[in-house]
Order: C-alpha cells, then structure tokens, then sequence
C-alpha cells in the first residue's frame, strides 16, 4: 500500500508523536508499504527520503505549552500539493487536534482517512461544538485510533462513537542492541529507578527505604537514580550508610535512558500508583534488564501476573528489599525472568503493533480506491471544482 | 444611502451566508451518506469472509463431526441472509458468533492448534473476526456522525438530507473466541 502520514508538531524537535510517526513509517516500510510522512521541518537540508517537507514551522502556544506548527494559506497548499503527487491508498494523520498539517490533511483530502489520538487534553477549542471547520474535517475520518485509554477518553468525549486501542509500539531490537552507559566503573551489581524524584508516585522513597536491608546483603550494588527533581532533597530520603552506593544521573536523553537500562541487572518499578501502561517495563524488558515491579493493575498486565517480571506488594519497602536480594544474588532466576520477557515483549513490538495498524487500513479502504483532492464543502473549491467534477 | 438601501444590503448579505451555510452542510451531509454507503459495503465484505472462513474450518479435520456440523449450518445461514432485511441478516451473522464460541471453547483451541495447517485457520478465522469488528465500529461511527448532523434544526428545517433513508447502525454480537492465535 502507499501510506501517507501526517505528523503536526516540527520534524526537527524529539518528542512522543513524532518519534511515533518516524517508528511507524519504518515499521511499514519494513512491512512492503511504501510509505511519506509530511510534517513540518525547519532544516531541509539532512532530510531522509522518505520525509516531505511541510514547511517551516511556526512556535506558537497551544494548550498550555509551546508547539512547532505549520498552518496558514503556504502550509495548506504543500498539503494540497502532496496529497494530489503522493496518490496515497491510505492518509494516517496524527493528533488531528493540534492545529497544525493533520487537520490541514483532513480538510483538503478525501477518501480512506485515519487518525490516531494521541494525548489527553482536557478541552480542545478545534472539537468544541459549533466548531463548523474543524468537524466538517473530522467526519471525514474513517478510521480512529487511540495510543492509550485516556486518549480514547478524551476523544470519546469530544465526538462521540469510539476509537480502537492501539498502543506505542516499543523498537525492541533498538534497545536490544544499545550500548551500555560509558561512564559507569567496572562491572558490579546495578539496579536503576526511572522517573522524577520528587513525584510520590513514582516511589523513589519506597525504593530508598528498602536500601539499608539490600546494601546488607549485596555491599557492592550500586543504585542509579535518573530523573528531573532535586538531588540535595532526595539524597535527605536516603539512611547515612547507602549514601555512596546512589549515584544520581539527573534527567537523561531517550538515547541515555536506553543505555542506562541496558547497564543494570535489575530495572526496579516501585510506582505506587498513576501507571496506565507501563511501557516503560516493556522498555526496561527489551533492554534485557530483569524487571521488579509493584503490583500495579498495570504492571501485572504487562508482567503477565509475574511471569515475566517479578511483583511486591505496592509500597511494601520490606517486600521489594527481599525479592531485590534475590534476583540480586541468583544469575539464574535473572536469566529466567529476562528470557521470559524476551518472549513477552515480542508482543509489544512495532513489528506486531503495525499489524493492528494494517487491519484498520484495511477496514477503511474498498479495493482500488484512493485518497483525492477534496473540493466539496469548500466555498472555493465547490466553484472550482464544478469543472472536474464527474 | 436610504434606510431602505440598506436594509437590502442587509437582506442580500444574510441570504448569501445562508446559502454558503446550506450548500456547505449539504456537503457534509452528502460525504456522510457516502461514508456509511463504502462502510457498509466493507463491513458486508469482513462478514462474508469470517463465514467463509467459518465454512472452511467446519469442512476440515479441525473439529468433531458434531461441532463441524452446527458451524455449517450457522455459516450457512449467514451468507444466505445477506439477501433477507439487515435486522435478519445481522441476527444471523450473531448466530454465527456463537456458533464460532461454542465449537471453539479453550479445549476445542488447543486440540485445533495442534493439526496440521490448524494454526493457519485459526490465524485466519482470527483476522476475518478481527475486520468485521473494525468494519463494524467505522460504520456505526459514520452512522452516528451523520445521525448527529442530522439532528440539526437547519438540517431539518431545509430538509437537506432529501430523500435518503434515516441510517441505521449495524448491530450484532461480534465477540471472538478467546485464545486465536494472531498472524
């Protein structure tokens, strides 16, 4: 199929959507699609081939935070263009609420059209009713698609009907082959906790009460804290004697998280609460790290009920300490747990993910058919397209 | 200018709008019916292939007699009541649903799994009960899209939607047994 997908926010800036769209457009194409994602780009220069440039983007605010968008008369007619050149079978666009190249996409295509939802805004001026423009764009999408359950909540809210759940896909062979971090010493036992520090949720304290009793039983372990939040204030949390076994890596890059989880035996969870997924075990799995997670709805779900991945009882500091000795001090039930999880992730992979993502292209496209140029509903391109129209 | 100039001015400018207004919602509308009309026919093409698909897995070796022949007959069933009124035909394709569940309860699955090219239907049977839940959801997306825009009172009050019939959505139970291997 020839795939067409619509990222809204600048190509140039990493963040979820587009890292997203770039996974899975090299997901297809390793399926046999042939696939041209549009968003917008500040430096064409370095650009892959199979990326169009929608245009410099703008850097305006929108719901509460600064995006990099493309819009205006310039931005619809490199949409314009692209979809009439590109004779797509299938048009994705993402986050169609951000008022940037999607909902240009939406506006001046028609045909099998796509969408997937992305994040949770709690009111979106786009969607609210009356809204002409924005709905008009909207009732042309065939298929919906939400990445997670309060995605699809939000959707829901603001059109009705329903989305089908189709989570991120995690690029399991990309965290398989990353490198270890380079400023770590020599090879001594290494657990990691992920998130920031001053966030309850996250549990960095049920995990820091748990130390003394560790430290007791494997002295040379060394615990790597990486997430935003004030080093002074946590090191406060933490009992006198496991002071020197922390080492706080601060807020780190994908690139480094990847590596970090790749350096540890252990990647601990302790969570308390708030995880409506949980990809960062995924993550943690594909990266080969033995995972020890609170028992969380949905950390069970993704551990299979501790299969995969050993659980304590959330908040219980006494439990994560005695199940962290034992992974600690036994290779074995390690190695158990990581081959495990090798099998589980496969589930998770964007190379399963994309076939969910086909199904729905499928259910939306009658043979043959393709994506056009739309000129109805367009006061312009109603008179416009009087002359081609069949 | 009079103020009878421009009342008419007045008067010529909001008809103006109106008629951009109607024309642009008839737009809408027209799309709309387009889409319920291409998601229906995609959402009757998945039901004929699970009953395809159903027929194949009842005429192999992969089921005892007795469960093979009750999910002939529903599959039967199915593709002969494409011809009869949607409620009919949508009753029957639920038939076929729980036919699918009985013949392959987890027991069934595993014995199933097991025989030669048995993971090939199930993947299969997998896939068609998969599309026809996609299809299903598109189209009373689309349904419930453009019953909402025909709510509308100018939508009403110019009879904009013409003729065409008040759209249904397509219901039926379309559940799969649990545990099909996926492709």
């Amino acid at each position: 199929m020839k795939v067409g997908l619509v990222c809204p926010y600048s190509w140039d800036v990493p963040g979820g959507v587009r890292s997203h769209v770039a996974d899975l457009a090299v997901a297809l194409s390793d399926h046999g699609h042939d696939v041209s994602v549009l968003a917008p780009v500040d430096d064409p220069a370095d650009l892959p081939s199979w990326v169009a440039d929608g245009g410099r983007p703008t850097a305006v605010r929108y719901n509460g935070s600064v995006a990099r968008l493309s819009f205006g008369v310039k931005a619809t007619r490199r949409v314009r263009g692209w979809i009439r050149d590109g004779d797509f079978d299938i048009v994705h666009v993402h986050e169609p609420v951000a008022p940037s190249l999607s909902i240009l996409a939406l506006w001046v295509a028609r045909g099998p059209l796509v969408a997937t939802w992305h994040s949770s805004h709690d009111r979106s001026r786009i969607m609210s009713a009356g809204y002409y423009i924005g709905q008009t764009a909207m009732e042309k999408v065939r298929g919906r698609i939400a990445v997670s359950e309060d995605a699809r909540r939000t959707m829901v809210a603001h059109l009705g009907g329903d989305a089908v759940l189709i989570p991120n896909g995690v690029r399991v062979s990309a965290f398989a082959s990353t490198e270890r971090l380079p400023e770590l010493g020599a090879p001594r036992p290494r657990i990691l906790f992920l998130g920031r520090m001053d966030e309850p949720r996250k549990g960095l304290s049920v995990l820091f009460d748990a130390l003394p009793a560790v430290l007791q039983a494997v002295p040379d372990l060394e615990v790597l804290v990486a997430g935003p939040g004030d080093v002074d204030d946590a090191r406060e949390g933490l009992a006198p004697e496991c002071q020197e076994a922390v080492t706080f890596l601060g807020f780190i890059s994908d690139e480094d998280k990847a590596r970090a989880l790749r350096s540890v035996d252990v990647y601990v969870a302790p969570h308390t609460g708030g995880e409506s997924f949980g990809i960062v075990l995924v993550e943690a799995m594909a990266a080969q790290a033995a995972v020890l997670a609170s028992d969380l709805p949905a950390f069970r779900r993704v551990l299979e009920d501790g299969r995969s991945g050993l659980l304590f009882p959330n908040q219980d500091s006494a439990a994560l300490a005695m199940s962290l000795i034992a992974l600690l001090q036994d290779s074995g039930l390690r190695a158990g747990y990581v081959a495990e999880a090798d099998r589980r992730v496969r589930e998770f992979d964007w190379d399963r993910v994309v076939d969910e993502v086909i199904a729905v292209y499928e259910s939306v496209r009658a043979p043959d058919e393709k994506v056009t140029e739309d000129l109805r509903g367009q006061l312009v391109g109603r008179l416009a397209g009087r002359s081609d129209a069949p | 200018m009079s103020a009878g100039t421009f009342l008419g001015v007045i008067l010529v400018i909001g008809l103006v709008l109106l008629g951009a207004y109607l024309s642009m919602t008839a737009g809408r509308l027209d799309h709309l019916h387009r889409r319920i009309d291409s998601s229906r026919l995609l959402l009757d093409a998945q039901l004929l292939r699970r009953s395809s698909v159903a027929l194949e897995l009842a005429s192999g070796h992969l089921l005892d007699p007795a469960a093979s022949l009750v999910l002939a007959s529903a599959a039967h069933h199915a593709r002969t009541s494409a011809d009869l009124t949607d409620d009919e035909h949508a009753l029957a394709e639920s038939d076929l649903t729980a036919a699918l569940m009985a013949a392959l309860d987890p027991d069934d699955l595993a014995l199933a799994k097991e025989a030669p090219d048995g993971p090939e239907t199930l993947e299969e049977l997998e896939a068609a009960c998969r599309r026809v839940q996609l299809t299903r959801r598109f189209h009373n997306d689309a349904v419930r899209a453009c019953r909402q825009l025909r709510r509308q009172r100018m939508v009403r009050l110019f009879g904009l939607a013409g003729h065409t019939p008040w759209p249904e959505g397509w219901e039926m139970d379309d559940s799969m047994p649990e545990g099909l291997p996926v492709r």
